[in-house]
C-alpha cells in the first residue's frame, strides 16, 4: 500500500469533531490537516499546532515604519532642503519632531498592518489565482473534515473515525 | 454544549431556528438569487446622480474652481463640508469591526462585513473633493514625498493637510485590507457552492484559493485581532488629524483643542447614524431579519446616545467658551449668538435640531427598538452632522477679522451637483457589494451560532444547562 492514502473523515458538529480530534490524537494517530468552515475554538491547541508568530513580525514591521518615517521626515525637511515654515524653521529633527507625530504614526500603522497581512497571505500560501485545496467543497460550509495518513492501518484507522461519530469516511489516493 | 454556554439573560443575536447550513444559505441567497425591481429603481436613481455629479466634476476641471461658489474669504466651503461629512461616515465601520472586536461585542458580527463595505465607500466619496479642489487633478501625486524634477522640493510635513494625506490612505487602505481578508473565507464559501462556471471563476479568484486549515484559521485569528489592535487608534487618529486642518489654524472658532476629541465623536455619532440607515433598508430587501435584528439596532443607538451627546456637551463648550471670552471675534465664530441670529441662523438651527434635539428620543426604549424611528432618526443626524461641518467651515468663513471681507457663501449648482454625485457613486457601490458580496460576514456568525443562537438558548434552557 503506498503511503500516499489518506483518509478523509467529515464531521458534521464542530463540538464532535473537537472530540474527534481530541480521541484520534489519544490513539497516537498523526492527523495530516483539518479543514473547518469557520474557526474552531481550541482546534489548534488540540491539534498540537505552534502559535503563529504574525503579532510579534507585525512589531517588528511596525518599528520598520517608525524608522522609515523618522528618516523620510528628518531627509526632507532637516536635511535635504531645510525651510523656514511659518516662521518655525528646521534646524533639527528633534526640534522639530512634534509636528511629525501623526507622519511618525500613520507610516507605523501602514507598515504594520500591510506587512502583516503579506506575511500571513504568502505563510498561509493565499493570493489572487491560487488554486483552493480543500478536499471537499462543504467544507466552506457546514462540514469539518480531518485528513490522516494510512499506513497500512486502514481498517483500524476507519473503525476509530466511525467511532467518533464521523459522518462520512473516504480513502483516498493523495497526489 | 456546555462551552458555548452565554446568560438566557442575553437575547439572542440570530433568530429562529438556523443551522450552519441554514444560514450559508441566507446569506448566499441575495448573491445567486435575481434583483428584484426596488434594486433597479434604487440602481438607476443612483447611477443617474453619479452620472450628474461626474458631468459637474468634468465641468470644474475643464472650466475651474470659479464655478463653485467659492470667493476669496471663503476659499473652501461645500467640498471641505462634504469630505469631513463622508470621512465622518467612514469612522463607524472600522469602529465595528475593529473596537467591539477588541471588546468581544458578538453584536458586531452582524453588521461588521457592512459596516466596513461603507466605511471604504465612503472614504473614496471623501477623497474625491480635495483631489477635485487641486483644480488639477493630474497633478495631485505631488502631495507624495517622490523626488522630482524641482531640485526635490519635497511636501510640507508640518502641514495637517498632508497629514491628512497620509492619515485618509492609510486609513482607506488598511481598512481595505482588513475587510478583504475577513471576506477571504466567505468568498471561499460562495465559490464552493457556485453552479455557474463563470460565477465559479470570480470567486474564486476573489477568494484568493482559502481552503480553511486550522493553521489558516489560526493565523486569520491572529491576523484579525493585531489588525483591530492597529485599527483602533488608527480610526481615532484620522479624524483628529482632519481637525487638525482647523484646530491649528487662527482663526477664531477654528482654533480649538476640544477639536479632536468632538471631531471624533461627531464622526462616530454620524457614521453610526448612516449604518442605521442602510441597515434598516438592507435587511428587509435582503431578507436578513434573522441576523439584523432589534438588539442590533438598540446596540447601536445606545452608541448614538453616548456620542451624540460627546457631541452636545462640546457645543455647549463651544457656545459657551465664545461667550465667555468676551472677544468680539468669537460672537462670528458657528456657535455664538452673533451665529444663531445671523445671517447663517437657520444652518444654526438646523444644526441643533437635527443633532441635539431630535436625536433623544432615543433615551426612550420604544423608539431605540423601534426600526421606522431608528431610520428616521439615522437621516436627521446624517442631515445635522453635515450643517455641523457647514456651520464651522462657512460660518466661520464669512465672518473675518475685516468686515470689509465679510461674504456670504452661496452654493453654485455645482457645487450641489458633485454633492449628489456622491451620494449617488455612494449608493452605486453599496448596491453592487449587496448584490455580490457575503454582507453578513458567514464564518464568523457560525462561530457565535451555538452561544447566541435562538434555538440553542432555549435548547440549552430546556435542559437547564449552564
Amino acid at each position: 500500500m503506498s503511503t500516499n492514502k489518506v483518509i478523509h473523515a467529515l464531521y458534521n458538529d464542530d463540538d464532535i469533531l473537537m472530540d474527534a480530534v481530541k480521541k484520534v490524537k489519544g490513539e497516537h494517530h498523526h492527523i495530516e490537516e483539518v479543514y473547518t468552515p469557520f474557526p474552531v475554538h481550541g482546534l489548534d491547541k488540540a491539534l498540537g499546532l505552534a502559535p503563529t508568530r504574525l503579532a510579534i513580525t507585525a512589531f517588528l514591521y511596525g518599528i520598520t515604519g517608525t524608522s522609515v518615517a523618522t528618516w523620510l521626515t528628518w531627509y526632507t525637511m532637516i536635511a535635504d532642503w531645510p525651510q523656514d515654515i511659518g516662521g518655525k524653521p528646521s534646524f533639527s529633527w528633534a526640534e522639530n519632531m512634534p509636528a511629525f507625530v501623526p507622519i511618525l504614526f500613520e507610516l507605523t500603522v501602514f507598515f504594520a498592518a500591510h506587512l502583516m497581512v503579506i506575511t500571513f497571505y504568502m505563510r498561509s500560501r493565499i493570493w489572487p489565482f491560487k488554486e483552493a485545496e480543500n478536499p471537499d467543497p462543504r467544507t466552506t460550509d457546514d462540514h469539518f473534515l480531518m485528513e490522516i495518513p494510512v499506513h497500512n492501518n486502514e481498517e483500524e484507522l476507519t473503525a476509530l473515525l466511525e467511532s467518533t461519530g464521523a459522518v462520512e469516511i473516504k480513502v483516498v489516493d493523495k497526489h | 454544549m456546555s462551552g458555548h454556554y452565554e446568560s438566557s439573560y442575553r437575547e439572542p443575536l440570530i433568530l429562529g431556528d438556523k443551522s450552519y447550513h441554514d444560514i450559508t444559505e441566507d446569506i448566499a441567497r441575495p448573491i445567486e438569487g435575481k434583483a428584484n425591481r426596488n434594486w433597479y429603481i434604487a440602481f438607476y436613481i443612483s447611477l443617474a446622480g453619479m452620472l450628474w455629479g461626474f458631468g459637474c466634476i468634468f465641468y470644474t476641471v475643464g472650466t475651474g474652481i470659479g464655478v463653485w461658489g467659492l470667493s476669496k474669504n471663503i476659499g473652501w466651503a461645500w467640498d471641505i463640508t462634504n469630505f469631513v461629512w463622508w470621512v465622518g461616515i467612514g469612522h463607524a465601520g472600522t469602529l465595528i469591526s475593529a473596537v467591539l472586536l477588541l471588546f468581544r461585542q458578538k453584536w458586531r458580527m452582524a453588521i461588521n462585513r457592512s459596516a466596513e463595505a461603507m466605511t471604504i465607500f465612503a472614504v473614496f466619496q471623501a477623497g474625491l473633493f480635495p483631489i477635485i479642489h487641486m483644480g488639477r487633478p493630474w497633478n495631485g501625486y505631488w502631495v507624495l514625498p517622490i523626488p522630482n524634477q524641482f531640485g526635490s522640493l519635497w511636501v510640507n510635513f508640518n502641514s495637517p493637510l498632508l497629514w491628512d494625506v497620509f492619515a485618509i490612505s492609510t486609513y482607506l487602505s488598511v481598512s481595505l485590507v482588513f475587510w478583504w481578508t475577513g471576506l477571504l473565507p466567505d468568498f471561499a464559501t460562495i465559490r464552493d457552492r457556485a453552479v455557474k462556471p463563470f460565477q465559479k471563476k470570480i470567486y474564486a479568484l476573489l477568494s484568493f484559493g482559502w481552503s480553511g486549515r486550522a493553521k489558516d484559521w489560526q493565523r486569520f485569528e491572529e491576523v484579525s485581532l493585531v489588525l483591530a489592535g492597529l485599527a483602533t487608534p488608527l480610526v481615532l487618529s484620522v479624524h483628529t488629524i482632519v481637525s487638525f486642518d482647523f484646530a491649528t489654524s487662527v482663526n477664531p472658532g477654528w482654533h480649538s483643542t476640544i477639536f479632536p476629541p468632538y471631531f471624533v465623536a461627531g464622526a462616530i455619532f454620524s457614521g453610526f447614524a448612516m449604518v442605521q440607515t442602510l441597515l434598516g433598508v438592507m435587511r428587509k430587501v435582503t431578507n436578513l431579519e434573522a441576523y439584523i435584528t432589534r438588539l442590533h439596532i438598540e446596540y447601536m443607538n445606545i452608541v448614538i446616545i453616548l456620542t451624540g451627546g460627546i457631541v452636545a456637551v462640546a457645543y455647549a463648550t463651544e457656545f459657551f467658551i465664545a461667550w465667555y471670552t468676551g472677544s468680539p471675534y468669537e460672537n462670528y465664530t458657528y456657535l455664538s449668538f452673533g451665529a444663531e441670529a445671523g445671517a447663517y441662523g437657520w444652518a444654526f438651527w438646523s444644526l441643533m435640531i437635527f443633532n441635539i434635539i431630535i436625536p433623544q428620543v432615543l433615551w426612550i426604549k420604544k423608539f431605540r427598538r423601534s426600526f421606522v424611528v431608528s431610520f428616521l432618526v439615522s437621516i436627521a443626524i446624517n442631515i445635522g452632522m453635515w450643517f455641523e461641518r457647514f456651520d464651522i467651515i462657512a460660518i466661520v468663513l464669512s465672518k473675518g477679522q475685516l468686515p470689509s471681507t465679510w461674504w456670504r457663501f452661496e452654493p453654485t449648482f455645482v457645487d450641489i451637483g458633485i454633492f449628489i454625485g456622491t451620494i449617488g457613486f455612494f449608493g452605486v457601490l453599496f448596491l453592487l457589494y449587496a448584490r455580490t458580496f457575503p454582507v453578513i460576514p458567514t464564518a464568523e456568525v457560525k462561530t457565535i451560532l451555538k452561544s447566541s443562537g435562538e434555538n440553542f438558548k432555549k435548547q440549552r434552557e430546556e435542559n437547564n444547562e449552564h
